[in-house]
């Protein structure tokens, strides 16, 4: 009986376009907001935060980035690692040969030369589309590996080709220690969900939609699927180079040429089809579980008493996500946030059946 | 009494002028040197058996098609080739024979894609939403909300449009393109596969869109109870070539017609 619309009624137009419309959804979005930043730096361990709550904020924000591409605007992408590398080797480039800049300018900086490359290769979707354009984005990836192993001009002449970061200093405030990563990083990706959810709500976001469903009926209306796309690849090129250069400065501290590979690309779609295309909630839920799952799968045994090769566990992962992405793509495309939904569905009608 | 439905309104002066069409898919000829005008304010019905090309000339009206020979006059203005968003954004919206809504997306979402042409706030704009964008999403919205209730939708604005029975998702469609204040509005089969009583509703909203509004509307229909009903010219394409073109009375007169239409259908 907790969760309900009943007697919330809308008497503006501006009330009704709320992002979370329903009372106790924010409510809870407060409690949570609440709860991570506020107790979360007090309760969590450094293992918590350095295994699992600091790669997954960055790939959430990564995830959210592809999503808008892929979930919103329906056009697919292989090479969201390589813009990552963009962004990483961007903010590395800059932070080391302006070293007076502050790391916020850095990273939209960074966000910004990503977007641009992300935008170049985007331009073949203007063109082609499904498969050609996986190939064509595909393309990308190897390029910005080739060019980041080969130019040694990006990682200063670094003779194994690895790069590693100062520490961010923010006015002042070192990103040193694992909690204040974590609460970086969340204030980061915080306000990165706001603006995505800000832009899907927006006209930028419904001509990404309408591109996506019917891109004809689209245009019809007078949509340019120019501007739809471009936009998108942009927009999401832009989020996935932060992701990047926070993935390298905030989590790595250092990378070897490849941190970037297919490999990352590939995680990058399993997160938003397991966890919901066109979903910026879902992105989360995918980022979660990507990150969680080999950790859980590790410890598992342990916690059972049943031993077990790493070998095995690396098999049994590859065989779990691969039938996960199966289940979803055929059973439910719309992933974990679409089952979350479902879920809060049901406790809108509890404890009545209908 | 094709007229008569209309009585008191006033026709203006051409607004679109079809000279000379002539488009061909492979050896396909779908029109062949087909002429017509379409008066301001008029309801101008386009009649034909199936693949008489009458979707091919409201494609090629909104750009969709571009025709091998003759030239499109709009608004006074003489074009060949436009794309289909240079035609919206000349005041030229449509629906679809087939229904091509956005899946994904919400009755008002639908809706609101409709205005998309006039909205201007910028990607920071957006991004940040507090302010100029939402205002100006308010005041779309306002507007979209006005159609909602003229269409009668009011029910249905955060149902995913997919899970809308058939005759309601055709009501959505021309939602969306009345949403764009469209002055010349292209309906193909608006009423196909409806039962009696949503075709008297879609009826009533043609009717009442052209006479509040005073949409020039350019629609196709197979019901001929409705086409002689509602329209004030209607031209009648065979196999790509206009045989007829007049007032419903004059067009139920003709023996090409009769021959190649009515007089088979019915
Ligand atoms: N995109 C297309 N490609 C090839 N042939 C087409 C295309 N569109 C229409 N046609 C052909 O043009 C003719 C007219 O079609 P259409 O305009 O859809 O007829 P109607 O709407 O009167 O039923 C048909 O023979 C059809 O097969
Ligand atoms: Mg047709």
């Amino acid at each position: 009986m907790l969760y309900r619309e009943n007697g919330q009624f809308k008497t503006t137009y501006r009330q009704d376009q709320q992002m979370l419309p329903i009372l106790q959804d924010r409510i809870f979005m407060a409690l949570l907001l609440l709860f991570v930043f506020g107790a979360g730096p007090f309760i969590f361990s450094d293992y918590l935060f350095l295994s699992i709550l600091i790669p997954f904020l960055i790939l959430a924000l990564a995830a959210i980035g592809l999503n808008l591409l892929v979930g919103y605007c329906g056009q697919i992408s292989l090479g969201h690692g390589a813009f990552m590398s963009v962004g990483a080797y961007a903010a590395y480039n800059l932070a080391l040969r302006m070293p007076q800049l502050n790391f916020l300018v850095v990273l939209i900086l960074a966000g910004l030369i990503a977007a641009l490359v992300g935008l170049l290769f985007g331009i073949p979707s203007l063109r082609i589309r499904g498969l050609y354009l996986a190939v064509a984005t595909l393309a990308a990836q190897f390029f910005m590996d080739w060019t980041f192993a080969r130019v040694k001009w990006f990682t200063n002449y670094a003779p194994s080709g690895s790069v590693s970061t100062a520490t961010i200093d923010i006015f002042g405030w070192t990103v040193d220690t694992p909690v204040r990563k974590y609460l970086f990083l969340l204030a980061v990706v915080t306000v990165f969900a706001l603006v995505a959810k800000n832009l899907v709500r927006g006209h930028m976001g419904r001509a990404w939609m309408a591109m996506r469903d019917m891109d004809v009926a689209a245009e019809v209306i007078g949509i340019r699927p120019v501007y739809a796309k471009l936009t998108a690849f942009g927009v999401s090129s832009f989020y996935v180079g932060v992701a990047g250069a926070l993935w390298g400065f905030v989590y790595l501290g250092s990378w070897e040429p490849l941190a970037f590979d297919i490999n990352l690309s590939l995680n990058l779609l399993f997160m938003i089809i397991i966890g919901g295309m066109g979903s910026i909630l879902g992105s989360f839920f995918g980022a979660f579980f990507i990150v969680a799952l080999p950790i859980l799968l590790n410890q598992a045994p342990e916690w059972l008493g049943i031993h077990m090769s790493t070998a095995m566990v690396s098999n049994l992962e590859a065989m779990i996500f691969g039938s996960l992405i199966i289940f979803f793509l055929i059973v439910e495309p719309q992933g974990l946030a679409r089952l979350w939904a479902i879920g809060k569905e049901k406790l809108r009608l509890w404890p009545f059946p209908h | 009494m094709g007229a008569g439905a209309n009585g008191g309104k006033s026709i203006g002066g051409v607004v679109l002028g079809l000279e000379g069409i002539s488009l061909a898919f492979g050896g396909v000829r779908a029109l062949q040197n087909v002429s017509f005008d379409v008066r301001e304010h008029e309801i101008r019905a386009i009649i034909g058996p199936n693949g008489a090309g009458k979707s091919s000339m409201l494609n090629v009206i909104n750009g969709v098609y571009h025709p091998q020979e003759g030239t499109v006059t709009f608004n006074g203005v003489k074009r060949r080739d436009v794309n289909t968003h240079e035609a919206a954004a000349q005041g030229i919206a449509r629906t679809f024979q087939n229904i091509a809504l956005f899946k994904g997306m919400s009755v008002l979402d639908n809706i609101m894609t409709g205005r998309n042409l006039r909205m201007k706030s910028g990607l920071l704009a957006q991004a940040i939403r507090i302010g100029p964008a939402e205002r100006e999403e308010l005041q779309h919205r306002e507007a979209v909300e006005q159609i909602i209730d003229f269409l009668e939708i009011q029910a249905y604005r955060r149902t995913p449009v997919g899970r809308l029975p058939y005759g309601l998702q055709k009501r959505v469609d021309l939602a969306r393109a009345l949403a764009m204040e469209p002055k010349l509005l292209l309906l193909d089969e608006p009423m196909a596969g409806m039962n009696v009583e949503e075709k008297q509703d879609m009826c009533r909203f043609i009717l009442d869109v052209n006479d509040q509004f005073g949409t020039t509307i350019v629609l196709i229909e197979h019901d001929m109870g409705v086409v002689m009903d509602i329209s004030d010219r209607v031209i009648v394409l065979d196999y790509g070539k206009k045989i007829g073109d007049g007032t419903p009375d004059e067009v139920r007169g003709n023996q090409a017609v009769i021959d190649a239409y009515l007089g088979v259908s019915h």
